[in-house]
C-alpha cells in the first residue's frame, strides 16, 4: 500500500511537471525565436508601423508594421465583447436564477455543445450565413470587421455564459432572501443583491471571453477579409494578429518568418496580460 | 390590540403537514416568542407571516393570516408591500456585500427614495434605532462584511428598520452570536417594541423568558400552549410544555 502510494505520488508529480514543462517550453521557444527579430528591426517601428509589406522576393526591403493587426485584434475583440458580453451575462443570470428546470435541462447540454464546436465549423457558418447576410443588409463584400465581431460574439457566448452561471449560482441564497424580505421584487433582488455579490466572477467571465476572442484564429481568418491595412470602417476587411500569422506562415522565410513569430510574441504578451487581470480579479473575489 | 391574527392555519410541504390548525393572535407593541424543539414548525410559522414560504416549491396553506384585518394571502395583496410592512432578521447575519451605507439605503431605494439628503437621514436614524450608529458612523463607506457578527446582525436590524416596517420578525437572531452580542440584541429588542410588533423564534428558553411578553410553545407542528411568558414558564398548563421547559426533552 505504501509503495503504491509513493508510486502514485510520482505519477501525479510527473503529470503536473509535463504541463508546466509544456508552458515553459512554449514561452522559451516563442521568445528565443521572436527576440532576434528585434535586433534587426526597431521594436517601435514594428509596433507602430502601419505598413505590412514583407520581403517575399528577397529584395532586402521588407517593411513590418503590425499596428493594423493590433488595432484589428482590438476592434474585433471589442466588438465581439459588445455583442457576446451582455447576451452571455444576461443569459447566464437567467439560467442561474429564473429558468425553469426543464428548460435548464435543454440549455445546459446545448451550451456545452456550443463550447465544443470546432472553430472551423463556426467559420463555415460565418462564410455561408453571416457573410451573405452582412453583404445583403449592409453592403460591401461581407468579409468585414462586423462579420468577424458577430461570429466571435457568438463564439464567446458559452465561455461568458457558463462562467457567469457558476458565479451567480455560487452566491449564497441569503442575499436573495435578505433583499426579498425588504420588499424588493425578485428581479431587483437578483440584479441589485445577487449580482453585486457575483461581480468578480462575472468580470472574470468577461476577461476570459476577451482572451478567447483575441486568440481565435480560424473562424476570423475565414470571415474577416484579412487585408493588412489600417481598418477603415465596420464593413471593411481587417486582419488580426492571429490571422496575420496563419495566413503567411506557410510561405514565409528569414526576416518575414521572424516577423511573424514576433507577432506571436506580441499576441502572447496580450494573453499574458489578460490572464494576469483574470487572476487578480479572481483573488479579489476570494478575499472580498 | 391584536396586530396579526392567525386562524385555522394548516401548512403543507407537498404532502407533509408542517403546521396543524394554528390559531394565534399576536399583540401590537409586544414581543412574542416562539419556542420548541427543532422541526416543530416555529420557523415555518414565522415565515408565513411575511410569505417567505412562497419561495419553497410545494408549500401551500389553508386557513387565514391577517395583518390589521387584511388577509395577507388574499388575491389582491402586493407581497412586496407586505414584506416592507413585515420586516425580517435572519438567523445568520446577511449584510449585502456592499458598504454599510448602501446596505441601509437598499430598502429605501427599493421603495423609491433616491434623494441623497433623505437617504442620509434614513441611514442615520436607522442605525441610531438599532443602537449601532456610534460604532459605525465613521465607517459608513466601508464594506459591511468587515464587521463582527454581532455588528452585522444589528446592521441587518437597522436595514430592516430603514423601510419603516410595522412588524419585525426575528428568526433565531442570536443563535450565531456570542453572549455579549446576544445581550445587545436582546436589549435592542426591548427598546424596539415601543414602536414595532416583534415576533422572535428562539432556541433559547432563557432568552424567551428575558425578552418576550407572550410565548408560544410548538411541538410537531402544533401550538401546544400560548400564553403570557411568565405564566407559561411558571405554571405551564400542558404536561408537554412543562416537560420541555424543565429540560426533559428537546
Amino acid at each position: 500500500m505504501r509503495l503504491k502510494e509513493r508510486v502514485m505520488r510520482w505519477v501525479f508529480a510527473a503529470s503536473a511537471s509535463v504541463c508546466i514543462a509544456a508552458v515553459v517550453l512554449i514561452c522559451v521557444f516563442l521568445f528565443a525565436n521572436g527576440i532576434p527579430f528585434f535586433k534587426k528591426y526597431d521594436l517601435f517601428a514594428f509596433l507602430s508601423g502601419t505598413t505590412w509589406s514583407p520581403d517575399i522576393y528577397d529584395t532586402g526591403k521588407g517593411v513590418y508594421g503590425i499596428l493594423p493587426m493590433i488595432v484589428g485584434s482590438i476592434y474585433v475583440t471589442a466588438g465581439a465583447l459588445l455583442i457576446g458580453g451582455p447576451i452571455g451575462i444576461l443569459a447566464g443570470v437567467y439560467m442561474a436564477r429564473f429558468a425553469p428546470k426543464n428548460l435548464l435541462k435543454v440549455l445546459q447540454p446545448m451550451m456545452a455543445l456550443m463550447a465544443g464546436i470546432p472553430s472551423v465549423v463556426y467559420g463555415f457558418f460565418g462564410i455561408t450565413n453571416l457573410v451573405p447576410m452582412v453583404r445583403e443588409v449592409f453592403g460591401g463584400t461581407g468579409f468585414s470587421i462586423l462579420t468577424a465581431c458577430l461570429l466571435l460574439g457568438i463564439m464567446i457566448l458559452p465561455t461568458i455564459l457558463q462562467l457567469t452561471y457558476s458565479a451567480v449560482k455560487a452566491v449564497p441564497e441569503y442575499y436573495f432572501e435578505g433583499s426579498l424580505a425588504l420588499g424588493a421584487t425578485e428581479e431587483r433582488s437578483v440584479f441589485r443583491a445577487v449580482m453585486p455579490a457575483a461581480k468578480s466572477g462575472i468580470l472574470a467571465a468577461v476577461v476570459l471571453g476577451i482572451g478567447r476572442a483575441i486568440g481565435e484564429t480560424m473562424a476570423v481568418v475565414m470571415v474577416a477579409g484579412n487585408q493588412a491595412r489600417m481598418p477603415k470602417g465596420l464593413l471593411k476587411g481587417v486582419r488580426t494578429l492571429t490571422s496575420n500569422i496563419v495566413t503567411e506562415m506557410g510561405y514565409a522565410a528569414d526576416m518575414h518568418r521572424e516577423a511573424l513569430i514576433a507577432t506571436g510574441v506580441v499576441l502572447f504578451v496580450f494573453i499574458l496580460l489578460i490572464n494576469l487581470l483574470f487572476s487578480i480579479l479572481k483573488r479579489k473575489g476570494e478575499t472580498a | 390590540m391584536s396586530k396579526i391574527e392567525i386562524k385555522n392555519l394548516d401548512l403543507y410541504y407537498d404532502d407533509l403537514q408542517a403546521l396543524k390548525n394554528v390559531n394565534m393572535s399576536i399583540a401590537a407593541n409586544r414581543i412574542t416568542a416562539f419556542i420548541g424543539p427543532s422541526g416543530c414548525g416555529k420557523s415555518t410559522l414565522i415565515k408565513t407571516l411575511n410569505r417567505m414560504n412562497d419561495l419553497i416549491p410545494g408549500c401551500h396553506i389553508t386557513g387565514s393570516v391577517t395583518l390589521d384585518g387584511e388577509d395577507i394571502y388574499g388575491k389582491d395583496l402586493d407581497v412586496n408591500l407586505l414584506r416592507k410592512r413585515v420586516g425580517m432578521v435572519f438567523q445568520k447575519p446577511n449584510p449585502f456585500p456592499m458598504t454599510i451605507y448602501d446596505n441601509i439605503a437598499y430598502g429605501p431605494r427599493t421603495h423609491g427614495v433616491h434623494r441623497k439628503a433623505m437617504l442620509d437621514e434614513i441611514v442615520e436614524k436607522s442605525l441610531q434605532d438599532a443602537a449601532i450608529w456610534g460604532e459605525l458612523k465613521d465607517r459608513l463607506l466601508k464594506s459591511a462584511l468587515g464587521l463582527s457578527g454581532g455588528q452585522q446582525q444589528r446592521l441587518c436590524i437597522a436595514r430592516a428598520l430603514a423601510v419603516q416596517p410595522e412588524v419585525l420578525l426575528m428568526d433565531e437572531p442570536t443563535s450565531a452570536l456570542d453572549p455579549i452580542s446576544t445581550a445587545k440584541i436582546e436589549e435592542l429588542a426591548l427598546q424596539l417594541k415601543e414602536h414595532y410588533t416583534l415576533v422572535m423564534v428562539t432556541h433559547n428558553m432563557q432568552q424567551a423568558l428575558r425578552v418576550s411578553d407572550t410565548t408560544a410553545f410548538f411541538l410537531l407542528g402544533e401550538v401546544v400552549e400560548y400564553s403570557d411568558t411568565e405564566k407559561l414558564f411558571s405554571m405551564p398548563v400542558d404536561k408537554r410544555t412543562e416537560d420541555y421547559i424543565t429540560g426533559r426533552f428537546g
